[in-house]
This record gives C-alpha cells, structure tokens and sequence, in this order.
C-alpha cells in the first residue's frame, strides 16, 4: 500500500478511537466540572460496560443486531445504577472532598476490577457486531460498522451538547457548576444534580464501550488506557469544557491513530504523557480552556 | 496536641526497635522472611508519610521514587559490578536527583493537579522502563545475581541472601530513617511543614519560603523511598517494573492511612497490618485487590486518621 492510503486508513482509525475517546472523557469532564471529583474508577466503569454488553448479547439469541441493541440500552443503565449507588454510599459521605474521593475511586477501581476478574474471567471475549457490511474504497475495504461508531458517537455529542445549553436540566447543572451554594439558595437540588451528573458520567463511559466493544473485544483490565486517555484529552481540552474536550478528543484520537502506525506505541505514550503533564504543570487551565475563577 | 518530652518518645522508638531485634529470635522462618520484607516497605511508607503526613501533598507517583533506588542500585550491580556499598549509595542519588526535578515541576500545581502530575510523571517513568527493555529487563524484570549480593566490611564479608543478615540489614535501614523521621518532625524545620500543610498562606505571610520548604521535603521524601528500593533491590535480588506501576504508588498511601498519616509509627503499623491482612486472606481467596479496594474506601470513609492517629486523638495525646 501506498504511503496516502496508509495514512488515510491510520486517519480512519484514529477518528473511531477519537470517537470513543470524546464520550469517555466526556462523562469523566463532566464529573469533575460539575462536582469538582476525579473519578480515577472511570476506567472502569467503561471496562464494565464492554463486559455487561457481552453478558447481555450472549444472553440473547437470535440476529446479533438484537443483543447489541439491547446491550447498547442495558448496560449503560446498569452502569449508571451502579454509578448512582457509589455516589450514595461513598462520594456523597465524603462531602465530595476532592482528595477524598480521589482515594475512594482508588478503592472503587480496585473492587470493580477484582469483581471482574472474579466473575467475568482472565480471557478477552469478543461481541458480534450488530452488521458486518464492507463499504469498498478504491484502495482498502473499511468497516461499515466503525463508520457508525463514528456517527453515533457525533449523534450522542450533539444531543449532550443541546441538552446542557439548550435544556432546563442543562441549566440547572450548568447552574451548579458555576455556584452550588447560590444554586442551593434557589432551591436547585444540588444533592441530587451530584447524583445525576455522576450517573450521567458513568453511563457515557459505558456507551462508549458497548460501541467499541465489537472491534476490540472485551477484558477486564481494558479500562487502563482509556482512562490515561481521558484524563490526558480533558487536561488539554480544559476541565469542565465540551467544546474543548471533543477538540482535544479528535486531536489525541488522531495523532495516536497516526502515531502508533509509524513509531513503537510505547514510545507514543511516553510523549503523550510527559506532554500532558508539561501542559498541567505550565498551563493548568489546559490549552483551550479559560482561566480558572 | 500536647508535645512528649524528649526522652519518652525516644524511649517509645528505641523500645520499638529493641522489639523488632529481639523478634528476630523467636519468629519462626517463613515470618522472620515477611517482616524483614514489612520493615524495607515501611521505610517507602514512612517516606511517603513524610510528604503526605507533615506536608499535606498527596503524591500518586510514588513508585517511581521507589524504583528509581530499586533500579540504581540494581542496575549498578548487575550491568556495572558495583559493590552493594556504592550500589546503594547509586540507588540514593538516582532517587535524589529525580525527586528534585519532579518537586521542581510538580511543585508548581496544587491540590489535585498535583496528584495527577504526579501520577503522570509516574506513568512516564514506567513506560520508559519498559521502552528500555534492552537493559531493565521490561516487564520480566531482572534477578540480582547471588554471588554479587555480599557485603564486604574489613575482613569479613556478609552473604545478603543469609536470613539473619537480611533481617538485621533491614532492621538497620528501618532503625535509621525512623529516627531520623522523629528527630525531623521534632526539629524546628518539621513544625515548618506542618505549618504549610495546615496553612500555606499564613506561612507564607510569616516570612518562610515555603516553596523551596516543600521543595526539601519532596528530596527527603522520595530519597527514602528510593534507600526502600535499593535495599529492596540488594536484600530480595529481584528488580521489576512492576514496582513502578500504580499500584505501587497507592500502597504506600494505604499503609500510611491504615497506621495513621502525620504519625511517625503510623506507616510501620499500616504496612506490617496490610501485609498479614492480605497474607492471610490469600490462604481463601486470591482477590486481594479487593481487599485493598475495600479498606481504602472504609478508611476515607471512617478512620481517616488511621490507626495510631486515631489512638493519639483519644488517648495519647503525646505520640509524635
């Protein structure tokens, strides 16, 4: 293959983990902008999504369409009841005090991923894909499926984006983000937006799984790098901002995509990081984000 | 709080150390082994507790100090034949040195950017080790060979791989830094870090240059904790990037919030009851990082002083 094929296929693949990526740190964005909490347990939460969607789609027979469409809708409920009943028990007895919860999403992490281990096995298990058509280029046939994860996490964006500034949910958390003790004041159930947004977060994690989850198999230490990636795309795209995360998403999606085909990954990730942590010590408002109040 | 005199706490530390030796006596093998491996550990929690207890930094990046002894003074050993003495001192420096360019950069973030700068930088630390396969052994790790494990002192030389000579080589190292530990805390510069960790403004205010205060702690600090690793390194023959993984930057956090942050005791508890927890646990089940998981969110959750802290609040207002 030519060098412009290569880098067009690189590119490709770089936008389905771009797509991935923007949901995943999308839900970790929005927990820490609204809540002020890093949720280190993130990771695992997406892992835990993959490992329901197998669960559920081996449970149902028949046409794989049907399992996928219903662990696309289940698993991420699960996740989120799960989510809510953390936040309940843990992070809202902590007061959510950030260095608090940061500890207890250790702990979280820890138990998730033991649980998995325990119950779902050492093994990576793949789920079918819900349509295996083929779209011909002139150079390479490319996957059809990945073209729709692509879109489907663009549709998700879209309709998160419209929701928080469109919305009166969007205004109540927005509210909550910039002043929890005057939204209080106004009668906002900040108690229970916590709850909500923490859910929220949990459950694009796991969306973004069941979508990946056809073309990457299912394992329980998967949540490792999308949660490096994450914390990497909101670092740069600035904590708390949509528009930055998805910037950031696509631009880390990309190089990553690019980089990895030509240089040793190891490699990639050694920069990335070191990157990133140059960004947060020089720039900790990120590169796209405003300053801090 | 009120302050012990002098000699009592001495005597409660000297007292401790006399218990440990005579230990050495009367334990049976296989835990004679472990608390020698608990005694090396504590000396990574009580470096940890020297940042996270008197400074309130909380670092997520620990196990790269931790291996950066591991690894200097292992690598010393077997790519450059140095002798356990000067493979030591190899292993301290790398710490040092490392520990000063991480507190230059991450000194500068606070709170939870510190965390996860930290972090990061631990990561990077990580994968390097593993990118450089070709002489760290990557994930496989590497053995220190027996025969290079000797210490020589005049005329006589001391096999490391001798049970009696490993205890009493660790018990040594523990010994040192613990009374080094309380002699900082009660000197004038240890109430300095205590006062930036309870008030970093007023501090300021009162005219201490609190940066390059925390600067110094963040080189005592990750300095222990690389003397852990070398020793580690020279006692257990075994160096592996397992030990510059996260999880290795959280166990000293656990140990140091079981046993009580900010105690001087506190990490020698912590680890010494976390290791037997998960020992003993491991006989039922295999799943001990559900243990881990567990007692990190009931620790937050219910004792976040810790053991010994939470003993020093009710009853012994004197422990330091």
């Amino acid at each position: 293959m030519h060098f412009g094929p290569h880098l067009l296929l690189a590119a490709l693949e770089g936008l389905v983990t771009s797509a991935v990526l923007a949901l995943t740190a999308l839900g970790l964005s929005l927990v820490f902008g609204v809540m002020r909490v890093v949720n280190v347990a993130h990771g695992e939460l997406f892992m835990l999504g993959a490992v329901l969607a197998w669960a559920i789609s081996t449970a149902i027979s028949g046409h794989p369409a049907l399992g996928f469409l219903a662990a696309l809708v289940l698993a991420p409920l699960i996740v989120g009841l799960i989510a809510l009943v953390a936040e309940r028990l843990v992070l809202r007895r902590l007061n959510y005090n950030p260095e608090a919860t940061i500890v207890a999403t250790i702990g979280m992490l820890y138990i998730i991923q033991q649980l998995a281990l325990t119950f779902y096995g050492p093994e990576a298990r793949p789920v079918e894909a819900p349509f295996s058509y083929r779209i011909l280029l002139p150079w390479f046939g490319y996957s059809g499926y990945k073209l729709s994860i692509i879109a489907a996490s663009a549709l998700l964006l879209v309709a998160t984006w419209f929701v928080l500034t469109r919305t009166k949910i969007g205004l109540v958390m927005r509210a909550t983000q910039y002043d929890s003790e005057t939204a209080q004041a106004f009668g906002i159930p900040v108690d229970r937006v916590y709850a909500g947004v923490f859910a929220l977060g949990a459950m694009l994690a796991a969306v973004a799984a069941v979508l990946i989850v056809p073309i990457s198999q299912a394992h329980y230490l998967m949540g490792q790098d999308p949660l490096l990636l994450s914390f990497i795309v909101v670092i740069i795209g600035g904590l708390g901002s949509l528009r930055g995360t998805v910037v950031a998403a696509v631009l880390i999606g990309l190089s990553d995509g690019i980089i990895s085909v030509f240089f040793s990954p190891t490699l990639a990730k050694i920069i990335a990081t070191l990157l990133v942590a140059m960004v947060l010590v020089f720039r900790p408002q990120g590169l796209f984000g405003t300053a801090s109040r | 709080m009120k302050e012990a005199s002098p000699a009592k706490a001495y005597a409660l530390h000297v007292g401790v150390i006399v218990l440990l030796f005579a230990l050495s006596f009367v334990l049976p093998e296989y835990h004679h082994g472990l608390l020698a491996r608990i005694m090396v550990l504590a000396v990574f929690a009580m470096g940890y507790n020297m940042l996270f207890g008197y400074v309130g930094l909380l670092s997520l990046g620990h196990a790269m100090f931790f291996s950066a002894g591991l690894y200097g003074a292992g690598l010393a050993v077997i790519h450059l034949g140095w002798s356990v003495p000067a493979a030591f001192a190899a292993g301290l420096a790398c710490g040092a040195l490392l520990a000063l360019v991480i507190g230059l950069l991450a000194l500068r973030t606070s709170g939870v950017a510190f965390m996860i700068v930290t972090m990061m930088f631990a990561q990077v630390f990580y994968l390097i080790i593993l990118y450089l396969a070709a002489w760290t052994g990557g994930d496989q790790g590497l053995v220190v060979p027996q025969s290079a494990r000797v210490l020589v002192l005049g005329s006589t030389s001391l096999g490391l791989t001798n049970p009696t000579v490993r205890y009493m080589s660790a018990l040594v190292l523990f010994s040192i830094v613990l009374l080094m530990t309380l002699a900082v805390v009660r000197s004038r510069y240890g109430r300095v870090l205590v006062a930036i960790r309870e008030n970093e403004e007023r501090t300021k205010m009162l005219g201490y240059d609190t940066f390059s205060n925390k600067l110094a702690a963040v080189v005592v600090s990750g300095t222990i904790c690389a003397a852990s690793g070398a020793a580690y390194a020279l006692l257990f023959g075994y160096v592996g990037s397992t030990f510059a993984s996260v999880q290795y930057s959280i166990l000293p956090l656990l140990w140091v919030l079981l046993g009580g942050a900010a105690t001087t005791l506190g990490p020698l508890i912590g680890t010494l009851f976390m290791y037997y927890v998960v020992d003993i646990t491991s006989g039922y089940t295999s799943a001990y990082l559900l243990i881990v998981g567990i007692a990190l969110i009931l620790l937050v959750l219910f004792f976040p002083k810790g053991i010994l802290g939470t003993i020093r609040q009710r009853w012994l207002g004197w422990l330091p």
